[in-house]
């Protein structure tokens, strides 16, 4: 393998995970720092041109993650060798992660030498020769999607738009995301080539107190659902006599149609084990696990080979970067249960047991696992992280609301033109992101109402689409932002329905171990199956509404505490729908099989 | 040649089945992951060995296979398709797809694999895939798995045709 910018630059360089420099990182981009040698400055800077253009001055990047699996992107990886090799021409190809942009998939990106970046969506296997011919032989890029930059060097240029001009990016803040797509996520060269591992060797440097002085400072909130203070919640655990403390990054996303925590891991997983050590470092822990969800095996295995090639680097281990501070990363599968998602969950489910939730307090700050101190953070929150540590608590604070700084990934599914993912300041209203980012609804629909915040959260009907997506507001109209799921409902799906799909969620998921959630549950679910069955009466509604306030006071964990949130935001938003299938015997959108039958 | 999955009743497990799994409480979930991968589910007697490398009561071990949707305690299928059913696949008609699929494989209520043994139809929880709703995982005999895309019930029924008439072939 030739040289790459983690390799030592000459022999003067002493660096080695056994030896750490403290400089090694700000030596990666600005170096050599301890010595000067024009050749060892022109070796960094060809290689930081070789990432962007490949060895050979041509690049093609083909995204491979779960998403673009499904759509296909296997097929063109191999077209895209199979073409390269028989066209006798000199190409690197690389993995990406995905951009969110889930309409495009599968794509690829096209790069060389004095060439604008091409991105063409969704490509066909088929297409690859003739793709690959226009741009790199013809220097032709009218048939791309979107082009990166100008240059004014390629045909065609002025047919394409620039990524940065279309609605769905220029209206986003990528901020934790602005990898994702970006780099190769096997690769810790190109982490730290885009400025990774910058935060930890900043944090290393100005000790554990001014970390979390950082973190406080940049008001960032656990991304996860629950929206603690991550800065105080540090400060808790840092406050704890016991040892030894653990941290755990909980990558556990159960939450049907959201898939945030699966994008920003699958494709910039350094970010996510980059966070969970200066949260350790912060909290003064030697250990950390990363919990991942049983239906999400890339991403597993994104984040376990993200952690061998720090351990490889001495970005975890002994004495990282020359701190002193001792690190190590186990990467832990969940057997899949929803409720291992919950922080105590989690705890049993890593020591091995059944994921069952227990009562808190005591939190598991003061007592977590094997009992002992443990800070539980979302993966989006511990690269948000990461990133403030590198950029700065004020840059993140810049956007926002009052109460909630930074941004938030969202993933917007249902009936929208383009489904994807999409990171907007916290306070962006649910309009922007649902018509201007996501596109709105297809010709065919008409948007009725937006599910925000997972089986958490609630329905807001379409007249109130200007709320802004701050749980200060959204509370007040019975949904929460939660993990960051939007799902689009339009008028050819019935309330009903959606509302029993969540609750029949939460009833298979629930563990059974408290009362109300066990019992509470089963007897909603059975009135909503007799509502849509068309057996309901005008008191069951009422029935409804009060089991639904029982559980939801009166639950062990928060999977009980807010399973009935989608049945009481969809009978305060949607009475009238409830009211045609138990008065009228009528299913509006002709989705309950059978009213349908009724009224035909 | 495809790689036969072991069966129980020759109560062989491969040497260094677990290894790399803590010898401690917390493996448990791993060691059972392991003894699911060889034989596609889990027999009682291997739940006792993962119990045991582990250091577990076998009540322990029990209580975490019947805990987690992942453990199997019956054979499952060659073929398992496992049909995602975030809410973005039920809005666009992954019950419809489970409901035409089984009546296909002629599963009765409650059944989940065919007589054969040769397919399983199983319910997950959302892959994330949304994008691409409804979706359909298929596990493969070797070991390799699929991920579908706007799946309908008609390239399911395509895809177990196909399936059978390679297993078919096989046998003859």
């Amino acid at each position: 393998m030739s040289w790459t910018l983690l390799d030592r630059c000459c022999d003067k360089c002493m660096h080695s995970p056994e030896n750490p420099c403290p400089d090694y990182i700000e030596c990666r981009l600005s170096g050599p720092l301890c010595h000067d040698d024009e050749r060892c400055r022109e070796l960094r800077r060809r290689r930081l041109e070789e990432l962007r253009y490949g060895e050979r001055g041509a690049k093609i990047k083909v995204p491979v993650t779960s998403c673009a699996l499904a759509a296909g992107a296997d097929a063109v990886y191999r077209a895209v060798k199979d073409a390269v090799e028989k066209m006798d021409f000199e190409a690197t190809i690389t993995i990406s992660g995905c951009y969110g942009l889930d309409f495009i998939d599968p794509w690829v990106e096209l790069a060389a030498k004095e060439m604008p970046t091409a991105i063409y969506a969704s490509v066909k296997p088929g297409d690859i020769p003739r793709i690959l011919e226009e741009y790199f032989i013809k220097r032709d890029v009218s048939g791309a999607f979107a082009l990166k930059e100008r240059m004014g060097t390629a045909s065609g240029e002025d047919k394409v738009p620039l990524l940065s001009e279309l609605s769905f990016w220029a209206k986003q803040y990528r901020w934790v995301s602005r990898n994702c797509g970006v780099v190769n996520p096997e690769s810790l060269e190109e982490y730290v080539a885009s400025g990774g591992y910058g935060g930890l060797s900043r944090a290393l440097k100005i000790g554990p107190e001014k970390v979390i002085d950082e973190i406080q400072r940049s008001g960032l909130k656990g991304r996860g659902g629950a929206g603690f203070p991550t800065g105080l919640k540090w400060k808790f655990t840092r406050q704890q006599a016991a040892t030894p403390k653990y941290v755990i990054a909980n990558a556990h996303e159960g939450d049907p149609s959201v898939f945030v925590n699966r994008l920003l891991a699958e494709s910039d997983p350094f970010r996510i084990i980059e966070g969970l050590t200066i949260a350790g470092y912060a909290i003064g822990a030697n250990k950390g696990y990363v919990f991942v969800g049983a239906e999400k095996p890339l991403m597993a295995e994104r984040l376990r080979k993200a952690v061998e090639e720090a351990k490889r680097y001495g970005f975890l281990g002994r004495n990282i970067l020359a701190s002193g501070f001792d690190f190590g990363v186990e990467v832990v599968l969940s057997a899949g249960a929803y409720v291992s998602g919950e922080e105590t969950a989690i705890i049993a489910a890593i020591e091995g047991k059944r994921a069952w939730p227990r009562q808190r307090p005591p939190y598991p700050s003061e007592r977590g696992l094997w009992g002992k101190p443990t800070v539980i953070n979302n993966v989006e929150t511990l690269a948000h992280a990461a990133t403030i540590m590198a950029e700065g608590a004020e840059k993140f604070a810049a956007v926002g609301t009052e109460k909630t700084k930074g941004t938030k990934m969202f993933c917007v599914t249902g009936a929208v033109k383009r489904v994807g993912v999409y990171e907007v300041p916290i306070g962006t209203s649910i309009r922007v992101l649902v018509e201007e980012l996501a596109g709105g609804a297809p010709e065919s629909v008409r948007i009725k109402a937006v599910h925000v915040g997972d089986p958490a959260g609630g329905c807001i009907p379409v007249n109130l689409l200007d709320l802004p997506l701050d749980d200060e507001v959204l509370q007040g109209a019975g949904a929460t932002i939660g993990s960051g799921g939007v799902v689009v409902i339009s008028d050819k799906n019935c309330i009903v329905d959606v509302a029993k799909f969540y609750l029949s969620f939460a009833l298979a998921e629930s563990c059974g171990e408290c009362i109300p959630c066990r019992v509470g549950l089963r007897v909603m679910y059975g009135v909503l199956d007799k509502i849509t069955k068309g057996e309901g009466a005008e008191e069951d509604l009422q029935v409804l509404k009060q089991v639904a306030e029982v559980v939801k006071s009166t639950s062990l964990c928060a999977l009980g505490g807010t399973a009935p949130n989608p049945v009481l935001s969809t009978l305060r938003h949607f009475m009238d729908e409830y009211l045609a299938h138990v008065s009228e015997k009528r299913c509006p959108a002709s989705v309950c099989s059978a009213l349908r039958a009724r009224a035909g | 040649m495809k790689k036969p999955k072991g069966s129980a009743e020759a109560g062989i497990l491969p040497n260094g089945v677990f290894e790399g799994v803590p010898k401690a409480p917390h493996g448990l979930l791993e060691a059972l992951r392991r003894v699911q991968a060889v034989y596609g589910y889990l027999p009682p007697e291997w739940i006792s060995k993962a119990a045991e490398y582990v250091g577990v009561s076998f009540a322990q071990a029990y209580s975490v296979a019947t805990f987690y949707h992942q453990y199997s305690l019956e054979p499952i299928g060659k073929y398992r398709i496992i049909v995602c059913t975030g809410l973005a696949c039920h809005l666009k008609g992954s019950d419809t797809n489970i409901e035409s699929l089984r009546a296909f494989l002629k599963l009765k209520p409650g059944q989940r694999t065919t007589e054969d043994g040769l397919f399983s139809v199983e319910e997950t929880r959302c892959l994330g895939c949304c994008g691409l709703a409804p979706v359909v995982v298929i596990e493969k005999p070797d070991g390799s798995s699929e991920i579908l895309g706007k799946v309908d019930p008609c390239t399911l029924h395509v895809l177990v045709e196909r399936y059978r008439r390679q297993e078919g072939g096989e046998a003859e």
